[in-house]
């Protein structure tokens, strides 16, 4: 019996959580936060370089799940090249569309624990 | 005839599909399913019965009076408690804890110690927490050896006079690991401290005699023994609980009230505020008789064979690590981890095969970190649990490592 991964979670969400782009530490982060998630006790740190107000490089580490992972790569590449602000505002939708997704209210804190994380190293 | 081929007929919920494929149900240590016998109890019960209990001096009241008291003595029988007044209902294990918490925490002083172990569901180190909070009391733990099994030299050495309550697990809901309640409570007896034990993982899957245990406080959840949600038992040994102070107060728990001062009910309706959840006491009077008939040593030895199918089993698949002792004697659960994958995919991937498995920390915070892991799969058994359940998971484990 093979499992039929496909049926459980996307192409994309398999593809980042197998290659994520945007893993490992970041030389020169300028801000990093962390947070755990109460369901699962995953935890992400999110790092953040900033230069002239313009996010310029997010990597993240984290022992977590695949959709957990996958949405931390996605919303580190969504973030670059954004102002602070427009990065705050990125949202679940933002990145369940770019790993063309829905996932379970069940699993909707895997989606948000990296932008919640995100939002917080790049303060108020 | 196995149990589980006595038994699967009596669920329903076992007859539906999840995701194409027939419902294997490996998730009972969370929450058990329901025998027909249970649910149609409690519709009857509500097609017929149902009153509030205990003032209503009517038929119906009457009647549903006589049911709930009936399910106290139902658990009396089936916990071998020495009275009925020793049964109190709760709405579960945790509120069972907290109820305890509260009360005993009162009581509590500067210096005075609590001693938990790290083996221990959030819902026995939680409420602990709370108790001592503000009142200078410190909580300790004790530390685990081996496979999973309790540290009983620490224990020895952190059982002191300064020890007022002893709170653990009779059954680890994560290792399996059976602790010797009698042992136990008799060395926090010789100090002087209350013992309180959370039955939950064991009051589903093994005879049990209160009287035996020797503990003060022996809690249990309804839901994870074929009853309903919503309704749990605190039992407590009738003079720790007469010594033991409500905290909750309200209609029913109390003999004379006037507007600045009331004065308590009898045992154990002082423990009782409120209208109690009369169906689910009906339900879980359901599930006592349903689980009598089977008897609970039939229902042991099923659920342990299962568990030794699903230690060799799951223990022999490659990147497969177990966790608990290895020795036959232990609870109906088995929890794992599969290299490379993260236990809440392991179990995605499981459910998208009809397999339902718990994934995560488990409430247990504390013994993940001394397994070493942020959470683990957790297989869990019940009498309807079948050799073929396990043999599905087994395979279905060993082909995740190319699933993702």
């Amino acid at each position: 019996m093979s499992a039929p991964a496909a049926v459980v979670y996307s192409d994309a969400i398999r593809e980042r959580w197998r290659r994520p782009r945007f893993r490992g530490e970041l030389a020169g982060a300028t801000a990093i936060a962390e947070d755990v998630n109460p369901l699962c006790g995953d935890r992400v740190r999110m790092m953040v370089a900033m230069e002239g107000g313009i996010v310029t490089a997010v990597r993240f580490v984290g022992d977590s799940c695949a959709i957990c992972t996958a949405s931390a790569d996605v919303a580190a590449e969504l973030a670059q090249g954004r102002t602070a602000g427009e990065a705050r505002a990125l949202g679940a939708g933002d990145v369940l569309a770019a790993l063309q997704s829905d996932v379970r209210p069940t699993r909707m804190r895997c989606v948000t624990l990296p932008l919640s994380v995100l939002g917080k190293a790049l303060g108020p | 005839m196995r149990l589980d081929e006595q038994t699967r007929g009596d669920f329903p919920i076992l007859s539906r599909t999840v995701n194409g494929h027939p419902l294997v149900y490996l998730d009972s240590a969370a929450s058990s399913q329901k025998p027909r016998a249970v649910i149609e109890a409690m519709t009857k019960y509500y097609e017929t019965t149902h009153a509030n209990v205990h003032r209503s001096i009517h038929t119906l009241g009457e009647d549903a009076t006589e049911l709930y008291e009936a399910a106290r003595d139902a658990v009396q029988r089936f916990i071998g408690a020495a009275a009925r007044e020793e049964v109190v209902f709760t709405r579960g294990t945790t509120d069972g804890i907290n109820l305890l918490a509260e009360g005993i925490g009162r009581t509590l002083a500067a210096g005075d110690e609590i001693l938990i172990t790290d083996m221990e569901h959030h819902s026995n180190v939680v409420p602990w927490q709370m108790a001592a909070r503000g009142r200078g009391v410190v909580i300790r733990s004790v530390p685990l050896v081996g496979d999973g099994l309790l540290d009983l030299d620490a224990l020895d050495r952190l059982l002191t006079p300064r020890t007022r309550v002893v709170a653990f697990t009779h059954v680890s809901n994560v290792l399996g690991t059976i602790n010797p309640v009698a042992l136990i409570a008799g060395k926090a007896r010789a100090v002087g401290a209350i013992s309180v034990v959370d039955g939950a993982q064991a009051a589903p899957h093994m005879p049990l005699d209160m009287s035996a245990l020797g503990c003060d406080f022996y809690v249990f959840s309804s839901h994870k023994m074929l009853g309903p949600t919503g309704i749990g038992v605190l039992w407590g040994r009738g003079p720790a609980l007469e010594a033991l102070e409500p905290t909750r107060g309200g209609g029913e728990m109390i003999k004379e009230v006037w507007a600045d001062r009331a004065t308590w009910n009898d045992l154990p309706w002082r423990f009782e505020p409120g209208t109690p959840p009369i169906a689910e006491a009906v339900g879980l009077m359901a599930a006592i008789e349903y689980l009598d008939k089977l008897g609970m040593h039939r229902v042991m030895e099923h659920e342990r064979a299962l568990t030794r199918q699903a230690v060799d089993q799951l223990g022999a698949v490659p990147g497969v690590t177990l966790y608990g002792p290895r020795t036959a004697e232990r609870g109906a659960v088995v929890a794992f981890s599969v290299r490379g994958l993260h236990p809440h995919d392991v179990a995605a991937l499981l459910d998208g095969q009809g397999i339902a498995v718990r994934a995560g920390h488990h409430c247990a915070q504390p013994l993940m970190r001394w397994c070493g892991v942020v959470g683990t799969s957790r297989a869990s058994f019940s009498v309807f649990s079948s050799p073929e359940d396990v043999s599905l998971l087994t395979h279905a484990v060993a082909s995740l490592d190319t699933a993702l």
